[in-house]
């Protein structure tokens, strides 16, 4: 479970996040959904110590994030942000490598070697494994990183916005492959842009406004008109297709 | 190991060869004893700037940036000129050359620190505030140390652009055995690191999230980058752009992306360069301390090169 406690954060003197508290079910999909701005992005980041902490708590399966050496919980949770800019020029393969890292701090074993070819065959990429990054389209490159992410083997995967770039394909394919993870054991925890996707995959869904929680449970509770039409300040129609919430933003 | 090492590997040895033995005569003791140190000295200069110019650049990930292009030769020149200004021509004359030494390298580590750490320390990734910030403090040394120059008389001017350029010819024998432990200790460092590099040249929020203390390595990172850069300045004087030309060429020859890789790479090729260069204008063109400006041609050439071919970030 991930525990946050009382968490505000300023970005210069405008608050971004104002006193949150909130607990992520573990062995679940969590869909973190919201406005531009309201604050999605900073919670997952916080979570995932990318920035520093200004005021509150938050504990990873009862680690908290301060205290933990950074390594440690390199092993428990995997972060991938929205955009990530590579300062060296890598093949897909090489950057899906860097998700072991964590395990042999630069000394691949057979393991890794395998854990990585899993990886990259996961996401479709075995093919690619030789070409380098900047050669490839938004999409794949982006899927090279959802790979990397995966590789790193941690219970907790936090995303921000894995499914931008991606086709309708691969976005349903990657969000299946995060359910899988979940039947697998592991923790989810994914900002997501189409509330739709988090309406059919996840378990427990967060909603933001504002630098506030919202709404929280299961989709069926917070997909609802009356919910999502307060949180983006639209009017919305939602209907039910296989008993899961199917908003119809676009009309 | 790979054909590309060991080929730089022969050369670098033959160049060191020809530039001890070549034309001995017979008193070649003597001339042995004049010729080792200053090899000692290319080479730990050519390692220095090699390694402070890739860690630098993997910490601020920009193909094109030095610690040099960030005013840090302009700061040097200013410190030269200062001191000439303060001692008059034989106070600087007279100033004890490790004492001068020792200070140019404290004073420049502080300052690289300061600099480099204001900009990049907490997490910070603009470059381009980095690159700006760079050049405008280098003006302000650079006019600063013209306005200096202004008021001294001519002759002190002299010995003013004499330390202005960088001289393999006239390296001192006696600064070398602390430099040379200096100097291997933060090289040995920064390999015994390079793991952590390849890491660290991914970006703040991945290298964060794969479990590394970036921040702390940050740090530690720009003091390599500050010890190699003030002691290789300190040694022979600015030499701007024959570290990006090593970088580039290490980059290119390797292929690879791995410090483990990457920085004995740059390190062989800046020492041969330095070597095969220096005995080609000492012996065969009979030309004397005009290195380090057809290095800056080659390198200011090299700068041109990848930015229009647009390989950089």
């Amino acid at each position: 479970m991930i525990c946050v406690e009382q968490l505000s954060h300023n970005v210069g003197k405008t608050p971004v996040l104002q006193n949150i508290s909130l607990e992520i079910p573990k062995g679940k999909v969590t869909a973190l959904v919201g406005p531009n701005g309201a604050g999605k992005s900073t919670l997952l980041s916080l979570i995932g110590r990318l920035m520093p902490l200004q005021t509150g708590r938050i504990s990873v399966d009862g680690a908290d994030i301060v205290q933990t050496p950074t390594r440690d919980l390199a092993r428990m949770m995997a972060v991938l942000s929205q955009t990530n800019t590579l300062g060296s020029r890598l093949r897909v393969r090489e950057l899906v490598g860097f998700g072991r890292w964590p395990h042999h701090q630069g000394r691949p074993t057979n393991e890794d070697e395998q854990l990585i070819a899993q990886a990259l065959e996961a996401l479709d990429l075995t093919t690619f494994g030789d070409r380098f990054l900047e050669e490839l389209s938004g999409g794949q490159r982006q899927r090279a990183f959802i790979a990397m992410t995966l590789a790193q083997g941690a219970d907790w995967l936090l995303l921000d916005e894995p499914l931008a770039a991606l086709d309708m394909a691969f976005a349903r394919r990657i969000m299946a492959q995060l359910a899988a993870l979940r039947e697998a054991g592991r923790s989810v925890v994914v900002v997501v842009h189409d509330i739709n996707h988090a309406a059919a995959w996840a378990d427990h869904v967060i909603a933001m406004k504002a630098g506030r929680i919202a709404a929280q449970g299961p989709p069926e509770a917070v997909c609802t008109s009356q919910v999502l039409g307060d949180i983006y300040d639209m009017e919305l129609r939602v209907t039910q297709i296989e008993g899961k919430p199917l908003v119809l933003h676009h009309l | 190991m790979d054909r590309r090492f060991a080929i730089l590997i022969v050369a670098l040895i033959a160049s060191c060869g020809v530039y001890l033995f070549w034309g001995l005569g017979p008193r070649w003791q003597f001339i042995l004893g004049l010729r080792a140190p200053k090899l000692i000295g290319m080479l730990l200069v050519g390692a220095s700037i090699a390694v402070a110019t890739m860690v630098f650049q993997t910490v601020c990930r920009n193909r094109i940036l030095t610690p040099q292009i960030m005013g840090f030769d302009a700061l040097y020149i200013l410190m030269q000129t200062a001191m000439v200004a303060g001692l008059g021509i034989s106070g600087y004359a007279g100033l004890s050359i490790s004492m001068k030494f020792g200070a140019e390298v404290a004073v420049m580590t502080l300052a690289a620190l300061l600099l480099f750490g204001t900009l990049l320390g907490r997490g910070t990734q603009d470059v381009a505030r980095l690159v700006l910030t760079g050049v405008i403090l280098g003006v302000l040394f650079r006019s600063f140390s013209t306005f200096l120059a202004r008021i001294i008389d001519p002759n002190a001017f002299a010995v003013v652009q004499a330390a202005s350029f960088a001289s393999f010819t006239s390296i001192e024998p006696n600064l070398l055995p602390v430099t040379s432990v200096v100097c291997l200790c933060t090289i040995g460092m920064a390999l015994w690191l390079s793991s952590r590099l390849d890491v660290l040249a991914l970006g703040r929020p991945i290298a964060i999230s794969l479990g590394l203390a970036h921040d702390r390595l940050v740090l530690i990172a720009l003091m390599i980058v500050a010890v190699l850069v003030s002691v290789a300045t300190a040694l022979v004087g600015p030499i701007a752009f024959f570290g990006l030309l090593v970088s580039g060429l290490a980059h290119e020859i390797t292929g690879s992306a791995r410090h483990a890789r990457l920085l004995p790479m740059a390190i062989l090729i800046a020492a041969f360069m330095l070597v095969a260069g220096q005995t080609l204008f000492e012996r065969i063109l009979g030309l004397q301390s005009t290195l380090s400006v057809v290095i800056e041609f080659a390198g200011g050439l090299f700068f041109l090169w990848l930015l229009l071919k647009g390989r950089t970030r």
